[in-house]
């Protein structure tokens, strides 16, 4: 087995006779927890082939109807020739995250139903430790999901299959860790006290449902009743996935900012010779034409990178600390 | 340190109103059998809960090998190997891993952790299926690895929650089998629960607990002596003739309250061939009843122990909902 716990046996040897001895290996017995209860999650995830299959197919359908639908309805609405699945991918991505995460938390009300659950609660392992091996456990599952996905983004229908997806694709994982230990933390803090199998997908639905639509995953977050508005600013998913979106649509790099066709225009009407045909022959005024531009074209990222990390981060703490506190406290 | 493995004293705990556990007491000898012997939703489950850290007492105090059940969880946890009433396995890994798990959260040094595992399946018989899902084993074979997975990290005490509930008649005599093959082997202190009389007669000593008390305690036959000698029933041919002449001559004390011609005696295996010898009158039949525990505990009741049952499920249930979801079995 690992060299983490190798390390941890080294720590406590065979016989436990003083209490003073295994006091002062608390930190070797919370680690213990976590490796073997990731061990263990990861285990019964690759075992259970419906959940392999159904996590990699899920998002593709998406994709797949969703995605083309809306290309479609878009080009008749007007939207003109907007890429609409670049725009859509890092919004399923997101979703694939979303739900992955929290619904990894069901594995403590499933070790609850079937007594497991019992067994890793009177062991010797602190039950913070327990909390954190589930958190770190869905998250790691969740990132294998969202990197599995991430694989459809080099194929031509995307972004196609270049140095540059590879380097999104990379640089999208420390966001995706970031949101799975979060959303975990979320799915966790609901589970810990919860008994009823039946209960759980119907609360995290009704959490899950609203912060999923208003987060801008499948339509930008532009034009909107002012109410919606300031929900869309409270949902804290709305930040991940406007991350993700920035980073595969424009890349690391925040000074090019703007979008394609706007730029274009810019560039266009600089000229003033041109400017003087358009007008000449019944164009819009530029100024008028860049704000169509801007709104018919879809939004790469409303708000900067650091503020995305900053609200995702805090998120996180918030629900980390949280579910430590719900699970110390369930019976 | 003194000889006893588990103290308790005034041992109290309420769910809500309930008061499910009543203040117990009592003590238990190290390598000693100690049963819990009641109906169910007596409060034996609560009891052995808060011996083994699962819940916190309302009042009173428990020590598990010196330590105390409260501020010292941690070293109890490790000196304790336990066997819920339901069962605790990850039925989606093997045999194998779910022994692996076990080793590691109670670390079992690496060294002897293989050894004791083929050791333990060796005596559970489940050598042959350790590498199977535990998702296909049969209700017994589940029970036996949780007994395997208990004595794993080689506890003080072996906590068994009502260890043969729901099994068959041979596979529980197999569990007894093993539980008294393992008293001679480890040195090991035995703390269990049942409301099978017959299970509670393999212990050393029992504590019969009702309504969150306990009423008696003893060894069995201290507790069945309780109850008075065996009885005797007998048919014959002029009843009344009989039970003067066992009035006169055997000077016997007859139970007038019964619907029968029924006597008690002190030895009643000795009585029963001098009956025949010297009653003049024709016998159709004679039965021996000895007392066993279930008279023990309608003496001191008025109840027989699966009378509320029914009661008492439903009283266990509303308690076990707090720690289980409540369409657990």
């Amino acid at each position: 087995m690992g060299a983490l716990e190798e390390k941890a046996v080294d720590l406590v040897s065979g016989e436990f006779t003083t209490p003073a001895r295994s006091k002062s290996s608390g930190l070797s017995w919370a680690m213990r927890g976590i490796y073997i209860i990731v061990l263990r999650e990861f285990r019964r995830f690759w075992r259970d082939r419906a959940r392999r299959i159904g996590g990699f197919a899920q998002p593709i359908m998406y994709l797949a109807l969703l995605g083309v639908g809306m290309e479609s309805a878009f080009k008749v609405f007007g939207g003109g020739d907007v890429p609409y699945i670049k725009f859509m991918y890092p919004g399923i991505l997101g979703l694939t995250v979303l739900f992955t995460s929290v619904f990894s938390a069901i594995s403590i009300i499933w070790d609850r139903e079937f007594g497991f659950l019992k067994e890793v609660l009177v062991s010797p392992v602190p039950r913070s430790s327990v909390a954190l091996g589930k958190i770190v456990g869905g998250s790691i599952t969740a990132l294998i999901q969202g990197a599995i996905f991430l694989v459809l983004a080099f194929t031509p229908w995307v972004y196609g299959f270049s140095l540059d997806t590879l380097w999104k694709s990379l640089a999208v994982m420390p966001l995706i860790i970031l949101m799975s230990l979060s959303l975990t933390s979320l799915g966790v803090a609901v589970a810990a006290r919860m008994t009823s199998m039946e209960g759980f997908p119907i609360v995290m639905n009704f959490l899950l449902m609203p912060m999923f639509f208003l987060s801008g995953a499948f339509f930008p977050l532009q034009g909107l009743p002012r109410w919606m508005e300031v929900l869309t600013k409270i949902d804290p998913l709305t930040y991940g996935v406007d991350a993700l979106r920035g980073i595969m649509l424009r890349g690391m790099n925040l000074a090019a900012g703007m979008p394609g066709n706007l730029a274009q225009f810019a560039a266009w009407f600089k000229d003033p010779e041109i400017l003087r045909i358009g007008l000449g022959k019944g164009y819009p005024d530029p100024s008028a034409l860049s704000t169509m531009a801007q709104q018919a074209s879809l939004p790469a990222q409303a708000y900067p990178l650091w503020l995305d990390v900053l609200v995702m981060a805090g998120f996180g703490a918030f629900l980390f600390a949280l579910a430590l506190w719900q699970f110390n406290r369930a019976e | 340190m003194n000889g006893y493995t588990v103290e308790v004293e005034g041992l109290v705990r309420k769910f809500g109103d309930l008061v499910a556990v009543k203040g117990v007491t009592f003590n238990v000898d190290r390598g000693e059998v100690f049963g819990f012997l009641g109906p169910n939703g007596a409060g034996k489950t609560t009891t052995i809960n808060m011996l083994c850290t699962l819940l916190t007492p309302t009042a009173g105090r428990a020590t598990v090998d010196g330590f105390d059940v409260v501020r010292h969880k941690r070293e109890v946890r490790q000196r304790i190997g336990l066997v819920f009433q339901d069962p605790s396995l990850d039925d989606r890994l093997t045999a194998n891993e779910n022994l692996d798990f076990h080793a590691v959260v109670y670390a079992v040094p690496h060294s002897i952790r293989e050894k004791r595992k083929r050791e333990l399946l060796e005596m559970v018989d489940l050598l042959d299926r350790a590498d199977d899902l535990v998702i296909t084993f049969s209700g017994g074979m589940k029970r036996r690895l949780e007994i395997a997975r208990g004595l794993l990290h080689h506890p003080r005490v072996l906590f068994l929650d009502e260890p043969t509930i729901g099994l068959d008649p041979q596979t529980r005599r197999y569990i007894w089998d093993y539980i008294k093959d393992l008293r001679k082997r480890e040195e090991i202190t035995i703390f269990l629960t049942t409301h099978y009389m017959e299970e509670a007669e393999h212990c050393d000593r029992i504590a019969i607990i009702d309504h969150g008390n306990i009423i008696a305690m003893d060894t069995p036959d201290n507790l069945k002596n309780m109850v008075g000698g065996d009885v005797i029933r007998i048919k014959t041919e002029d009843d009344a003739r009989a039970e003067e002449l066992l009035k006169e001559k055997f000077r016997v004390n007859i139970l007038e309250e019964r619907d029968c011609l029924c006597f008690e005696v002190e030895r009643g295996e000795e009585f029963i061939p001098r009956l025949i010898r010297e009653l003049d009158v024709p016998i159709q039949s004679i039965s021996l009843h000895r007392p066993t525990l279930d008279d023990v505990f309608l003496k001191l009741t008025g109840r027989e122990i699966r009378d509320d049952e029914a009661d008492g499920l439903a009283g266990m249930r509303q308690m076990v909902t707090r720690v289980r979801p409540p369409f657990a079995r």
